[in-house]
């Protein structure tokens, strides 16, 4: 893993993207401190998940800069090199457990192939790095050799994790992983991210609208409305006194025992 | 926002056994008797076009006239052609040039269609628009024109039919696996691979084309019994195969005198064949094609 | 009316599932007042949905149905031609994404007014004078605007709520909601929530509300049937659920759930995976292999669902865990 020696692991500054006439982020400025995760907190259109994708690559910023480890990823690189050194800096989680995998490969198969795109190990070397984190994740060698289509969305989900820690990262971004679950593998799979984050040091970036699952995982927060940021702090600060009017209305919109949903005026 | 997953009816343990057989065989089986049936006659077609020559049990070329058109004796099954030859020898060599030629067009048009749909899909954006424009195009010229085109041009002859066939094909499969190819290349794992540093290439002949296979191989299919009756045609106008090497489309223009003069065994037998191989082509394909939309879903 | 406006009693659904016959829907039995809103929680697998679908008489091709649904009193499962379409009149049925429920090509006035035209013989101008009247009830003030409006042109939240309109319009004493504001953002979610209870108290209209979510089935619904594996867990009133649960799946179910209010160190996850229907055993509890509370008594037979404290409890130890299920001990 790259090193980071205290100084922020990732840093988003004057963040902008345009689509056309739309502006889906605007201006958005965050910092992760290593070991620590940070929550992108919205709901449809706010721009959190454009801003996953500026992250790792997917989209070009417009305007501003992203940071990871030191190095610049505002701009595609060229080099396989450096597409790869990228690689195992940033990792992500999609949300749908049913297309995140190729469903012609086993999840042996995809781990292997993501360890021989960075290292050149032996196939023994990688068979027992494949185990390792099978096993990190979960999954019975059963399960490790199955391909996606018998395995359940909370077990495909497992498989997604072990690939994307195939390569290292020290940032993995979460984007919604657990909201197609159901609740009671989201638990599992919940607890499963806290335990890897114990073991192997990695930081999180969670994309959320879900307060609750934000507020279990995460240390520090930032709330998206329409493409701004409307606040940031510590999550539970956040969520227990929200000071910003959006904020206060996600907060309340929030089902809970004893909770009655009234129609705005 | 949550997607959960559709309502289906519910799979069962057994599922998994049967996903791993799934592949050519189990795809042949699934397309039925009638699959099976096309399948094996067009087994028996390429054993006759490879072994044909061995086979055969008279020359195909040794013209007796004496012997024009006689009806089928003894060990001529099938009688004799307008130039005394032997038609069963005849539709057995000749099953070579009549499966190997659209063979190539299929071979061609399949690998440059691909090839262009997996890039416009890949790129997107303005190569994908002058991709596709340039193939909009193509689709103006209609297969029998360029062929008759490329025989003006290089004589004519098996390989320049066949290329400027594979050519006129090659528009139909871009724009059929460009669709799914946009559709396989905006999944999640594609991001997935492009987010851990993976190059375009290998994302795309590791990945993409073969979760393209089953539309793929259905399409080539369905694109070989076009090219069987394309190229019969253009061997029928005589741009083809050259007379007197045996082919079946030649040997129906050869022998169509014999249709109205009372002898229309060699030509029609010729003709059978060409229909038989090409419907059990089309059925397959078509068939192959229906089990790939499942498989896809 | 006095009695109940509807009663599922035992219904057992079977469909073919790798070639053999296996039941997705086991014995579920409950009953529904008029204007009463009863929530349906269950996890995947939990046959929810599939409920929802019979008691809509949507079910897939080739399903067997055991046991009756009755609604007004009369079996509905032998209902044919005008009768069904007059009891189609009466429940109406709104999904999870209504998108995929919503021809594209047509206009949403054309969509809303159709069952009104077509089969209660409603004249258009009338029965587009309804329509937009029914969207203003769901805060779409622009009715006569929206009705010439197609799908593509509003948000998944706005859409939802013409469906809920569009259900309404026959004037249905059962609205059958499947996951409605499961696609949808928190905010909108909690609008379209506070409009279906509006609704139900203007209109007198029972909801069935089907949702993985406990607490958002508990905002407006009085009661709450739990189902796992095909069959009912639970049925009670949504204030008891979690001071007092009565089947040990509940309770996992509600501690499984982050709170909003605090971080715990660690989950109380229930380990394994939900159960779906056709895998459940039948000489057994389902949930026995994943439960806390196991004893040889739940592998003995099926449990069956008794009452207890004016709710209903699939559990052979409700009486003697009465009280201790919310404290789920570790695995």
């Amino acid at each position: 893993m790259p090193e980071t020696d205290g100084a922020p692991v990732l840093e988003a500054a004057g963040l902008r993207k345009e689509f056309g006439d739309l502006v889906a982020v605007d201006d958005v400025s965050f910092v992760l401190p290593p070991g620590r995760s940070l929550a992108i907190v919205g709901e449809s259109g706010s721009g959190k998940t454009t801003i996953a994708r500026m992250i790792v690559g997917l989209e070009r910023p417009t305007r501003g800069t992203i940071t990871a480890c030191g190095h610049d990823r505002s701009r595609p690189v060229k080099s396989a090199r450096d597409r790869r050194r990228r690689g195992r800096e940033v990792q992500i989680v999609f949300q749908d457990p049913y297309t995140s995998l190729d469903r012609r490969q086993t999840a042996e198969a995809a781990i292997d192939e993501v360890l021989r795109l960075h290292h050149g190990w032996p196939a023994g070397r990688r068979r027992a790095r494949v185990a390792e984190l099978a096993e990190l994740v979960g999954l019975d060698p059963r399960q490790a050799r199955a391909l996606p289509r018998s395995l359940s969305g909370g077990q495909r989900q497992r498989v997604a994790i072990a690939r994307a820690l195939a390569a290292e990262p020290a940032i993995l971004i979460l984007d919604e992983s657990v909201a197609a679950l159901d609740v009671s593998i989201q638990a599992q799979v919940l607890n499963l991210l806290a335990d890897i984050r114990d073991e192997t040091a990695v930081s999180y970036i969670l994309i959320s609208h879900d307060l609750a699952v934000v507020r279990q995982l995460t240390d520090e927060a930032i709330v998206l409305h329409r493409g701004e940021v409307v606040e940031r702090g510590h999550t539970a600060q956040i969520l227990d006194a929200p000071q910003h009017s959006y904020t206060q209305r996600l907060r309340a919109s929030v089902p809970r025992p004893g909770w009655k949903p009234v129609r705005r005026a | 926002m949550s997607t959960a997953a559709p309502l289906t009816v519910p799979r069962g343990p057994g599922a998994a056994r049967r996903g791993r057989v799934q592949g050519a065989l189990g795809l042949l089986r699934a397309t039925g008797p009638v699959g099976i049936v096309s399948a094996i006659i067009i087994a028996v077609a390429i054993l006759i076009a490879v072994f044909g020559t061995f086979i055969a049990p008279y020359d195909p070329n040794l013209p007796n006239l004496s012997l024009a058109w006689g009806s089928p004796s003894g060990g001529h099954l099938l009688g004799y052609d307008f130039q005394g030859r032997d038609v069963l020898s005849r539709l057995l060599v000749g099953a070579r040039t009549a499966l190997l030629g659209p063979l190539a067009v299929v071979a061609g048009s399949m690998a440059a269609g691909v090839l262009l749909a997996v890039t416009a899909a890949w790129r997107r954006g303005a190569s994908d628009a002058v991709i596709s424009s340039g193939l909009d195009i193509l689709f103006a010229f209609p297969g029998i024109l360029l062929a008759v085109l490329a025989a003006a041009v290089f004589g004519a002859g098996l390989t320049a039919a066949a290329i400027a066939l594979a050519v006129a094909y090659m528009p139909y499969v871009a724009r059929v696996l460009r669709g799914a190819a946009l559709k396989e290349r905006s999944q999640p794992y594609v991001a997935a691979l492009e987010v851990q540093g993976a190059s375009a290439v290998s994302i795309c002949f590791r990945h993409l084309i073969p979760n393209m296979m089953p539309l793929i191989v259905a399409q080539a299919t369905i694109l070989f019994g076009y090219a069987m009756v394309d190229l019969a045609a253009i061997s029928f106008l005589g741009l083809g195969v050259q007379p007197p090497e045996p082919n079946w489309g030649v040997m129906i223009s050869e022998n169509q005198v014999g249709l109205a003069q009372g002898y229309p065994l060699p030509a029609l037998i010729a003709c059978a064949c060409i229909v038989v191989v090409v419907i059990a082509v089309n059925v397959l394909g078509e068939r192959l094609f229906e089990q790939a939309q499942r498989a896809y879903r | 009316m006095n009695g109940p406006l509807l009663e599922v009693d035992g219904l057992t659904v079977l469909l073919d599932v790798e070639g053999a016959r296996r039941a997705v829907l086991r014995d579920v039995s409950f009953t529904m007042r008029p204007g009463e809103a009863v929530g349906l929680v269950g996890e995947s697998g939990s046959g929810k949905s599939m409920t929802a679908r019979a008691i809509g008489r949507l079910l897939p091709r080739g399903a067997e149905v055991d046991g009756a649904i009755r609604f007004g009193g009369s079996d509905i499962g032998s209902l044919s031609g005008a009768a069904l379409r007059r009891y189609r009149g009466q429940v109406a049925m709104i999904f999870q994404d209504p998108r995929a429920h919503i021809n594209p090509v047509r206009r949403i006035g054309d969509f809303m007014t159709e069952a009104l035209r077509t089969n209660l013989g409603v004249p258009a101008d009338q029965a587009r004078r309804r329509a937009a009247d029914m969207l203003a009830q769901v805060g779409i003030e622009d009715g006569a605007q929206r009705l010439r409006q197609y799908p593509h042109q509003m948000s998944g939240g706005i859409l939802q709520r013409i469906m809920i309109a569009a259900a309404l319009l026959t004037e249905p004493r059962l609205l059958l909601a499947d996951e409605p504001t499961t696609a949808l953002d928190v905010t909108t979610q909690a609008e379209v929530m506070a409009i279906l209870d509006g609704l139900r108290r203007d209109f007198g209209l029972a909801i069935l509300f089907i949702t993985h979510d406990l607490e958002l089935a508990a905002a407006i619904c009085d009661r709450t049937v739990v189902m796992y594996a095909g069959q009912i867990a639970e049925v009670r009133a949504s204030s008891l659920l979690h001071e007092d649960p009565l089947h040990p799946y509940t309770a996992a179910l509600a501690a499984a759930r982050p709170d909003i209010t605090q971080t715990a160190h660690r989950l109380r996850a229930i380990p394994g995976r939900p159960l779906s229907a056709f895998e459940a055993p039948s000489a057994e509890c389902a949930f026995a292999p994943r439960c806390p509370h196991v004893r040889d008594i739940c592998l003995q037979a099926l449990p069956e669902l008794a009452e207890l404290d004016g709710g209903l409890s699939r559990c052979a130890r409700a009486h003697e865990l009465r009280g201790q299920l919310q404290e789920v001990p570790r695995a």
